[in-house]
C-alpha cells in the first residue's frame, strides 16, 4: 500500500473515529457487576477482598471427590481443543 | 520444626495430625477446635477464588469449582496479603489439570478474569484530548500512542469473549467455535471485555511495544487487508485508553 | 497520586462501622449517627480505580481508621518489608487517624493463609511481637493500636494471661490497644473464663478504640459451646453487657461496629451503630460533668 492511500487513510479513519467518540459521566458509586452471582455484591470486579473474620462452614478435608456434569460447559458445544488451536495458528501467519 | 511451621503444615493438609499442646482451655485436647482454623483458611481461599472468577465457576459448576479450588489452594496458597492478587496463576492450573481436559478453554477464560482484575486495580490515567489525534496525518503516523496502565490485552484460541459474556452477561448468544482476541479496557473505574476484530491485536501489541502509530497500522493491515484502523482509535477513545501522543521531533 | 486533604486526626468517642463498598452512596447522603469509617488497609494497596477513588472521597467527609489484616505481626519470619512499605504509602496519602493491626500471625514461609492464627503467649513470643512492633511503628512514624484475637483454643507453653501480655507489649513499645469485646466474649465462653474479669484486668486507659461484631454457634467434642467469630450478624444481648461493663469502667471510646460477611443493608447497619450509639449515651448520662 503506497503511503499516500494509507495517509488518506488515516485522515478518514482518525475523523471517523473523533465523530464517534462520546464523553462518559463520572460514576464512581454506580458499579457495573455482571451476572447472577455477583447479586447484592457491589464491588465485584475488585475480585477477593481481605477478612478478620472466621467462618463455621466447615470445608477443610480437600478429600478425594470426581467432577459432576454441572455449569454451562456442558451446554456449550465447542470443539476440543486442537480445532481451535489450529485455526489460530494459521491465523497468526503473517499474509503478503 | 517451628510452631508456625507445624501449625502452617497440618493447616493445609487435614491428614496431618495437629500441632501438640493445644487445648480447650480446661485441660481438654484441641480437637476440633484445630479445624476451626482449617476452615477459615480453606474456606476463605476457596470463596476468594470463587469471587475472583465467577465466569468458570459458572462453567463448571459451583460444586466443581470448589473442589478445584480446594486443590489450587492448598498447591498455591497466595504469596501476599493482598488478596486482591489471588489467582493470578489459576488459567495455568486449569491448564494442565487433566480432569477437565476436554474444557480446555477454561484457563483462558481465567486469564480473562484476572485481567479483569488487575485492570480494575490499575494506576488511573488521563485519557488525551481525542482532538489531539487531528494532527496532519503524516505526522500522526509518525507518532507514538501510550496506553492506559488499565488495558490488557488477551489472545485466545477460544472464544473467550463469548464464553465470559454467555456466562456473565444474562442473554448473550452461545459462544461458537473460533479464536477470539480480548482487549480490557477501563473507561472509568468498570474495567469490560471488547471483542477486536482481525489485525487489533497486532495493532495493540505494536503499540504496546513503542511502535509509532503507522507502524502498529501496517501490522494491523499485515493481518488483513479489512484491517479497520477507524474501528480501532474509536475503541480505544471510547475506553479512555490513549494518554498521550507524542508527536516527532522535527 | 493521591493526596490527602482532610483534617481527622483523631477518632471521635462515636459510633463507626467497618466501610464497605456497597454502602458508599448512602454513606455519602446520610450516615447519622456514624461519624467515622474502618477500611481494611489491604483492600486499598492497589495501584488505582474504584477502592481508591472511593476512600478518597470518604476521607474528605469522615475520619479513617486503617486496620490492617496481613502484616503478620506475631509471626515467626521477619516482617515483610515490602507489606510494610506499603503501609508506610497508604497512611503517608490517607493520612488516617488511627492504625491498627491483630495480635496474630497469618504469613509464614512466605505463604499467606488469610486467617488470623493464634500465638502462645510466652516470653519469647512477646520479645518477637514487640520487635516487630518496634519496626511497623518506626516505618509508618506513628503509633499503632493492637488488637486482642478471638481464641479457639489455649497453648501448653503459654505463661502469661492475655490482658497482661497486651499491657505488657503497649508498656515496651509505646503502642494502644485495640480492645474488640466480642472476641473477649468468644474467648471467654470458647476457654471458659469469666469476660468480667478479662475487662478487669486489661489496660482500659490504654484503649483507643473498641471493636463490636456477631458471631456465630457451634460446639466442640465435648458439646461445649464453640463461638465463631464470623462477623456476619447482629451483635448479642450479651456483648452489649460487656460493652456496657467496659464503658462504666474506660470512660467514652471509638466504637465500631464489623459485619464482613453476609454484609446487610445499610439500614441494618445503621441500626447497629444507633446502638453503639445509646450505649455510649447512657454512659454519658451515668457519669455526672
Amino acid at each position: 500500500m503506497s503511503k499516500i492511500v494509507k495517509t488518506v487513510a488515516v485522515a478518514g479513519a482518525v475523523a471517523a473515529a473523533l465523530a464517534a467518540h462520546t464523553t462518559t459521566a463520572t460514576a464512581m458509586e454506580k458499579e457495573k457487576c455482571y451476572g447472577v452471582s455477583m447479586a447484592g455484591k457491589n464491588d465485584c470486579a475488585a475480585g477477593p477482598g481481605t477478612t478478620c473474620a472466621g467462618t463455621s462452614t466447615v470445608d477443610y478435608q480437600g478429600n478425594a471427590w470426581t467432577l459432576v456434569d454441572a455449569g454451562t460447559c456442558a451446554e456449550i458445544e465447542l470443539p476440543d481443543g486442537r480445532m481451535g488451536s489450529l485455526e489460530a495458528l494459521e491465523r497468526d501467519l503473517p499474509q503478503g | 520444626m517451628t510452631r508456625q511451621t507445624e501449625f502452617r503444615t497440618a493447616l493445609l493438609d487435614a491428614a496431618q495430625p495437629q500441632p501438640e499442646g493445644l487445648s480447650d482451655g480446661k485441660g481438654r485436647p484441641a480437637g476440633r477446635r484445630y479445624n476451626v482454623y482449617r476452615n477459615n483458611v480453606a474456606v476463605s481461599l476457596s470463596e476468594a477464588l470463587e469471587t475472583g472468577f465467577p465466569a468458570v465457576a459458572k462453567l463448571i459448576g459451583a460444586e466443581n469449582f470448589r473442589n478445584i479450588a480446594g486443590l489450587y489452594l492448598r498447591q498455591s496458597p497466595p504469596e501476599s496479603p493482598r488478596m486482591m492478587l489471588y489467582g493470578r496463576g489459576f488459567g495455568e492450573f486449569l491448564d494442565g489439570f487433566a480432569p477437565l481436559a476436554k474444557y480446555p478453554y477454561l484457563g483462558d477464560v481465567a486469564r480473562l478474569e484476572f485481567g479483569l482484575r488487575e485492570s480494575y486495580h490499575a494506576a488511573d490515567s488521563t485519557p488525551i484530548d481525542p482532538a489531539a489525534l487531528g494532527i496532519d496525518p503524516e505526522r500522526l503516523m509518525a507518532s507514538m500512542l501510550t496506553l492506559a496502565p488499565s488495558l490488557r490485552i488477551l489472545r485466545s484460541p477460544f472464544p473467550v469473549v463469548s464464553l465470559w459474556r454467555y456466562n456473565m452477561e444474562p442473554g448473550a448468544p452461545k459462544p461458537t467455535a473460533e479464536p477470539q482476541d480480548a482487549l480490557i479496557l477501563r473507561a472509568e473505574f468498570d474495567p469490560e471485555p471488547h471483542l477486536l476484530p482481525p489485525g487489533g491485536a497486532q495493532f495493540i501489541e505494536a503499540l504496546l511495544c513503542g511502535e509509532t502509530l503507522g507502524a502498529a497500522y501496517e501490522a494491523g493491515l499485515a493481518r488483513t487487508d479489512a484491517f479497520d484502523l477507524s474501528a480501532m482509535l474509536t475503541l480505544l477513545l471510547g475506553g479512555n485508553a490513549i494518554t498521550s501522543l507524542e508527536e516527532p521531533t522535527p | 497520586m493521591l493526596d490527602a486533604r482532610h483534617a481527622h486526626t483523631v477518632l471521635p468517642n462515636a459510633p463507626g462501622v467497618g466501610y464497605k463498598p456497597q454502602h458508599f452512596s448512602e454513606i455519602l447522603q446520610d450516615v447519622r449517627p456514624v461519624e467515622w469509617l474502618e477500611i481494611h488497609a489491604e483492600n486499598y494497596m492497589g495501584d488505582g480505580g474504584r477502592p481508591l477513588a472511593q476512600l478518597r472521597a470518604l476521607s474528605e467527609r469522615f475520619a479513617i481508621s486503617v486496620h490492617g489484616v496481613g502484616l503478620s505481626i506475631g509471626g515467626e519470619s521477619p516482617l515483610d518489608a515490602d507489606h510494610l512499605a506499603r503501609l508506610k504509602h497508604l497512611c503517608d496519602w490517607l493520612q488516617p487517624a488511627s492504625f491498627s493491626e491483630h495480635l496474630a500471625w497469618s504469613t509464614h514461609d512466605s505463604h499467606f493463609l488469610n486467617d488470623l492464627l493464634p500465638l502462645p503467649y510466652t516470653d519469647a513470643t512477646l520479645t518477637r511481637i514487640c520487635d516487630h512492633i518496634d519496626q511497623l511503628q518506626e516505618v509508618i512514624g506513628r503509633k499503632m493500636l493492637l488488637e486482642n484475637p478471638s481464641s479457639y483454643l489455649a497453648f501448653d507453653e503459654s505463661t502469661w494471661e492475655e490482658p497482661a501480655f497486651l499491657d505488657e507489649v503497649a508498656r515496651r513499645t509505646g503502642c494502644g490497644l485495640l480492645l474488640d469485646v466480642n472476641n473477649v466474649f468468644v474467648s471467654a465462653t470458647n476457654l471458659g473464663f469469666s469476660p468480667q474479669a478479662y475487662i478487669d484486668a486489661y489496660p482500659l486507659d490504654r484503649v483507643g478504640e473498641i471493636h463490636l461484631g456477631g458471631h456465630d454457634e457451634d460446639e466442640d467434642d465435648h458439646g461445649a459451646p464453640l463461638l465463631i467469630d464470623s462477623h456476619g450478624r447482629e451483635v448479642v444481648d450479651p456483648v452489649w453487657a460487656l460493652l456496657d461493663y467496659t464503658l462504666e469502667r474506660s470512660g467514652p471510646r471509638p466504637l465500631l461496629i464489623e459485619w464482613d460477611t453476609d454484609v446487610p443493608d445499610w439500614p441494618v447497619l445503621a441500626d447497629e451503630a444507633r446502638r453503639a450509639e445509646t450505649a455510649l449515651a447512657r454512659m454519658t448520662e451515668a457519669v455526672p460533668a
